[in-house]
């Protein structure tokens, strides 16, 4: 199959996550859209290393993924934080860094 | 012999610097002090004088450069002096009666707190004016010229107190500026023309130079000859100047400050003398005055105001006769000398009347006072025989030759100057002896002062009186003498040089028609103030009358034009200032502020607004790159 | 390795600053006297400059210094000194001590209680920082070095003015406070835009002499070296973008017209001697970077923008004496009366003749010590009375006739009069105007008549007339203010007789900036050797 394939999905994909982040108002959805995005990126890396016959977008997909992971877990706590505290998981209401 | 020159200048100047800064232990001492020095350069003077006389015609000039004052690449000025028969003339003049009016003034300011600062400042006025004579280019004769003028602007408003007096005072300082402006663009023009601006090369240079140059510096230095010596256009300040003590009126304003225009020109001979339309404009100018300020004369009530008038009318005369060229100079400095003995004469006189009458000045308000105060009738009787020009008495003589003089210049420009000045002899006669007759004949007109005092007329004491004696033998016999075998003629001619006209008249003749004259002139004011009893108010009068009495509307143009112009042109210039020029900058401030504010609400807090305006941003940045490829 | 004075020059008062900063607060007395005793060090080791400089000598600079500084950059600490900066660093160094003893109570707390509160010292430390910074400016010979000190000295001079003010009289304190901030955060912001076009052209200067020599530099005598060896060549709209540049800068700090309208704000809000120290001082490095960094180096582009230059200072000249006519602030009026002076020295800078430029640097010196006279004596008026405004006195020359007589000669010296110093050097720009530009000469001349106008009619309205009743009972000159005024006089009187020595500082280097310029004065038609000859 044609590798240019597999870049229309990830483009499709990222517009998909970004469309979700700017639309909806809800923390986890926008987060979990921002992890479409991630993975989206993730794959148009990895298209490239198979397109371009070296392994550096692979290292990169990998990079991508750990941070991945390390970002949730802060992101996850501050949005858990926040819902304790405003009793709602809407980033509209967090205009404020304080009560 | 040459040392001798700079201490001309040095004495009375220390005698100032010891005076203003001495402080009150030399309140009582100071009128000797700066009589003293005074008399000092006067005998320092006569020692020069003597020296001079005993040297030929053609070695008298001395010179002596003291010191490289400024010089700033071709830009030569040196403290020099020069001491030649013109100079010596005006050091004796200035010195003698300058001596004699500091002593005149130890009586007439007895009673002056600030005595100390008065004579302070009359040395000052000493020194400036014969720094003013003697200097030896024409950059060290501007500070001579204008240090006259500070001295006069301190002096004028020496009673400070009186708002009129110090705005007399600015009045004077500010149109002589106006001259100076003259003198600076011609020391700047003979810079550029000569490369220098010392006597000697400028003068000696000045036919090398074209006729359009010379021209050129003609005017500007007849500019500079009109503000000092109160020619018209520039003559409105001298009426005012009497606010000052009448010493200042007499030394300052009759006998030397204004005569420094006369000398500048005479001095300034040789650029005169290759430019004749420049020429034109100095005779055009006397001539204009000598009527102008006769007519003035006519008008004023005051005394010291008509002599104001009187002043420049002569000044008139002199500058006249300086604007002849070589036929009139030596006698237009021959007039400023007699003018100068009975001129300050009449002042101190003036001053003798006013300082027994409670010091009021309108003449309409004396009468009578011949037999209160001999001495004083007698010396100003003197002087004002001198001034109509009485056959045998001083002004006789050096009129009579600037009237010949300006006929002789020839054609129909010498009939018209001749009969101007012609005119201006019969309306002197009339105005003086209006003077003449209102304050020493007639009845008694006096007035009680503003305390309700009425007035004890009394003869002045003896350092007055002194003064005014020595000026009216003066008065009389300097014009005689003076005349004799030409002897004032034959002692300038080094200098100045001369040259008879070819009079349309004979010398004869001229004297005659000034006869004539000065009858008429004498007959009409007896008839019209000694045979009627004379108002103390004065009539209303005709137009002219009205406008002579306001220095023949003069001050009301200036009025107009320049000082309420003036006021308009300030006040929308600070006005403009603030709004536009200071507005821009605010405004540009304003609209800097007004953009922030906008900008500040595109961070509104939202997140998701932040998060498109990343993407837009993203998006622009990739088709950017994209395009750039494309390209 | 011989003494660096230039360094000790300025490092003195800069030390002087730091070691009065650090006074306890309850010795202020003491505070005032190291600051005097700095500054006098100060114009000690300036006189010891300008014994050691010799006018005779080759070459540009003298006393040079130089240590690598930013290598990567080309920046150098280059230090060097002409005769018009030993001029003018003498200037500096002369005012200083009189602007101390001067505001020696304007910065006094007004309650003593407070432990902590140290307004005095550091009014004094502010004043010797300044003088540190100008010494350098004057001194440096590296562009970048230069710009530095000539924007950092904006930060004391921005607390002088928004700090210090004259003490409230009849106006309620917080009014005075918010004029005052007005006043000192425009000082700041046109001095800064100047500062930061001027950074601009500074770092295109690098650009240029790193692209055409290799390496980059600021160094003032490397590049006009370059120049003149043909090493160098800017093209005509560089040099003419980069001189631009430079100028704008020096004529907001100068300040030529339209871009004056700083001055009379801060002149009149600071203290008397704080205004001093604005236009006697800090604004003469406006002049004098004309002089050594627009014309040297940038000539051509200097030719090329003089008429335009020629009218701005004509209309600065007169628009500055009109508005100083319809002032009714003393303080406001001498500022305006400042703006047309500093039009004068513009003047004679771009009339490209040596008696224009030399003039223009005797100007600076001579604005610099007639100012100082008129503006500090009308400050000691000033705290008499408690107001600024002209209408509040009358007679007071009856009241203090010593304070009155020195007004007068300090106006007097405003104007021009001769024997005083101004004198010659206005009438040598204006000679050197004339003998290349002959109308624009004439219409500067017409400056002093109005010069004589705002100067008379300030003096007439403030000293003469009847007594007023709030100046009734007003004190005469202290032995203090004597103390300052006196000398200012004397020397204004003995610069007026004998200017020679400075002429003689001035001229070589004069010189030099023409021969840079390349141009030679005008010849006057009829030669006086010819004259001479032909006797």
């Amino acid at each position: 199959m044609n590798p240019v394939n597999y870049l229309y999905l990830a483009a499709l994909l990222f517009t998909i996550g970004a469309a979700g982040v700017l639309i909806r108002r809800n923390a986890i959805v926008i987060f979990m859209c921002i992890e479409l995005m991630l993975n989206a990126c993730n794959l148009a890396f990895v298209t490239f290393s198979r397109m371009h016959g070296n392994l550096d977008g692979q290292i990169i997909a990998f990079f991508t993924m750990v941070v991945a992971a390390a970002e949730v877990v802060i992101g996850l706590a501050i949005i858990v934080t926040i819902f304790r505290s405003r009793h709602s998981a809407s980033v509209d209401d967090a205009g404020l860094l304080k009560l | 012999m040459e040392n001798l020159i700079g201490l001309l200048v040095l004495v009375p100047l220390l005698g100032a610097g010891v005076l203003l800064c001495g402080g009150r232990r030399l309140d009582s001492s100071a009128p000797w002090i700066g009589t003293l020095l005074a008399a000092l350069s006067f005998v320092i003077g006569a020692v020069l004088f003597a020296g001079m006389l005993g040297r030929d015609g053609e070695d008298r000039e001395l010179g002596t450069t003291v010191f490289s004052w400024v010089p700033v690449g071709d830009f030569r000025a040196d403290v020099g002096f020069q001491l030649d028969q013109l100079s010596m003339t005006f050091v004796l003049l200035i010195t003698g009666v300058g001596s004699l009016i500091h002593l005149y003034s130890i009586g007439y300011m007895a009673h002056d707190e600030r005595r100390r600062r008065f004579f302070g400042y009359l040395n000052l006025f000493l020194a400036a004016m014969l720094l003013l004579v003697v200097a030896d280019n024409y950059l060290l004769l501007y500070v001579g010229w204008e240090g006259v003028g500070l001295a006069s602007y301190l002096l004028i408003g020496f009673w400070q107190h009186k708002p009129s007096a110090a705005t007399a005072a600015k009045k004077a300082f500010l149109v002589n500026r106006v001259g100076d402006v003259g003198l600076s663009i011609a020391i700047m023009l003979m810079f550029t023309t000569f490369g220098t601006f010392a006597f000697g090369p400028v003068l000696e240079g000045a036919d090398r130079a074209g006729e359009g140059k010379l021209t050129a510096i003609g005017l500007v230095l007849l500019l500079a000859a009109c503000g000092k010596s109160a020619q018209v256009p520039l003559q409105s300040w001298l009426g005012d100047a009497m606010e000052g003590p009448t010493p200042v009126s007499a030394l300052i304003h009759a006998a030397t400050m204004v005569t420094a225009g006369v000398y500048l020109i005479t001095r300034s001979g040789a650029i005169f003398d290759g430019a004749p339309d420049a020429q034109t404009a100095v005779v055009t100018v006397g001539a204009v005055t000598l009527l102008f300020g006769a007519i003035v004369g006519c008008a004023k009530d005051d005394i010291k105001k008509a002599l104001a008038g009187s002043t420049m009318s002569q000044i008139g005369y002199m500058i006249l006769a300086a604007g002849l060229g070589p036929i009139g100079y030596a006698f237009a400095i021959m007039h400023l000398v007699t003018h100068g003995f009975f001129k300050a004469g009449l002042f101190l006189g003036a001053g003798s009347v006013m300082h027994g009458m409670n010091d009021e000045v309108d003449m309409r308000r004396y009468g009578g006072l011949r037999s209160y105060m001999p001495v004083t009738f007698v010396t100003f009787g003197l002087g004002y025989l001198a001034i109509i020009g009485f056959p045998g008495l001083s002004g006789f003589f050096s009129k009579d030759k600037i009237i010949e003089a300006a006929f002789a210049k020839g054609g129909t420009e010498g009939w018209i100057l001749g009969g101007t000045a012609l005119l201006g002899a019969a309306i002197t006669a009339y105005y003086m002896t209006r003077v003449m007759i209102l304050t020493f004949f007639g009845e008694k007109r006096w007035q009680p002062d503003a305390a309700g005092e009425p007035p004890h007329p009394h003869e002045s004491p003896r350092t007055m009186t002194v003064p005014m004696i020595v000026l009216a033998f003066g008065s009389v016999f300097a014009g005689g003498l003076f005349s004799l075998n030409d002897a004032f003629l034959n002692w300038l001619e080094p200098v100045t040089g001369h040259a008879e006209g070819h009079s349309p008249v004979t010398a004869v003749q001229v004297t005659a028609a000034t006869m004539v004259v000065l009858f008429v002139g004498v007959a009409l004011a007896w008839a019209q103030y000694g045979r009627a009893p004379v108002p103390v108010t004065a009539p209303r009068g005709n137009v002219l009358v009205r406008a002579a009495r306001r220095d023949l509307l003069q001050d009301d143009v200036n009025h107009i034009v320049l000082v309420r112009g003036g006021e308009h042109l300030t006040r929308s210039l600070v006005y403009l200032d603030h709004t536009v020029v200071d507005g821009v900058v605010n405004g540009t401030a304003a609209s800097v502020g007004g953009l922030s504010g906008r900008m500040r609400r595109l961070q509104n807090g939202f997140a998701r607004s932040y998060a498109v305006s990343m993407f837009g941003g993203a998006a622009v940045l990739v088709a950017a790159t994209l395009l750039m490829r494309a390209v | 390795m011989s003494f660096p004075l230039l360094t000790a020059t300025a490092a003195v008062p800069a030390l002087g600053a730091v070691a009065t900063a650090a006074v306890p607060a309850a010795r202020r007395t003491a505070a005032k006297w190291l600051a005097l005793a700095f500054s006098l060090a100060t114009l000690l080791l300036a006189a010891v400059q300008l014994v050691r400089f010799d006018p005779e000598a080759k070459g540009p600079f003298q006393l040079t210094e130089s240590h690598a500084w930013i290598a990567d950059f080309g920046v150098r600490y280059e230090l060097g000194v002409d005769g018009i900066a030993v001029v003018l660093i003498a200037l500096t160094a002369l005012l200083v001590p009189f602007i101390v003893l001067a505001g020696w109570h304007d910065a006094d707390p007004l309650e003593t209680k407070s432990t902590r509160w140290r307004p005095t010292q550091g009014f004094f430390a502010l004043i010797l920082m300044v003088e540190a910074m100008v010494v350098i400016a004057f001194e440096a010979t590296d562009v970048f070095l230069f710009y530095i000190f000539f924007e950092a000295m904006l930060i004391p001079m921005y607390f002088l003015i928004g700090g210090f003010g004259d003490r409230a009289g009849e106006r309620p304190e917080a009014e005075t406070a918010t004029q005052r901030s007005y006043a000192a955060v425009k000082f700041l912001l046109y001095n800064l835009v100047g500062g930061l076009i001027m950074l601009a052209a500074v770092i295109g200067l690098y650009a240029v002499t790193a692209h055409q020599l290799g390496t980059g530099t600021f160094s003032l005598t490397e590049i006009v070296q370059a120049r003149a060896n043909g090493e160098l060549e800017f093209a005509t709209t560089t040099e003419r973008a980069l001189f631009l540049g430079f100028f704008f800068a020096f004529a907001v700090k100068a300040p030529l017209w339209p871009l004056h309208t700083w001055l009379p704000n801060a002149m009149g809000e600071a203290t008397a001697p704080v205004a001093v120290l604005i236009t006697a001082v800090v604004d003469k490095v406006g002049t004098f970077a004309m002089l050594r960094f627009c014309l040297q180096l940038f000539p051509e582009a200097s030719k090329w923008a003089t008429p335009v230059i020629l009218v701005l200072s004509l209309i600065s000249i007169l628009y500055g004496a009109l508005l100083a006519v319809g002032q009714r602030d003393i303080k406001r009026l001498i500022a305006y009366a400042s703006i047309s002076h500093f039009g004068f020295i513009v003047l004679g800078i771009f009339a490209m003749t040596t008696q224009g430029q030399g003039g223009a640097t005797l100007y600076m010196v001579n604005h610099g010590i007639s100012t100082a006279a008129l503006m500090l004596v009308a400050g000691f008026l000033i705290s008499r009375r408690r107001s600024r405004l002209i209408a509040d006195y009358g007679g007071v020359q009856k009241v203090a006739p010593v304070l009155a007589g020195t007004f007068l000669v300090g106006g007097l010296a405003t104007l021009s009069l001769p024997g005083l110093a101004p004198f010659v050097s206005e009438f040598l720009v204006l000679v050197g105007t004339f003998s290349r530009y002959p109308a624009v000469g004439v219409i500067a001349t017409v400056g002093i008549v109005l010069a004589a106008l705002y100067v008379l009619v300030l003096y007439q309205r403030t000293m003469t007339g009847p007594v007023k009743e709030a100046v009734r009972g007003m004190p005469d000159l202290r032995v203090r203010e004597l103390v300052v005024v006196a000398p200012l006089i004397a020397l204004l009187l003995f610069l007026g007789i004998y200017p020679k020595p400075l002429t003689q500082m001035i001229d070589p280097a004069v010189e030099h900036t023409m021969s840079q310029v390349e141009k030679g004065d005008p010849q006057p038609d009829v030669r006086v050797n010819d004259v001479e000859a032909a006797k």
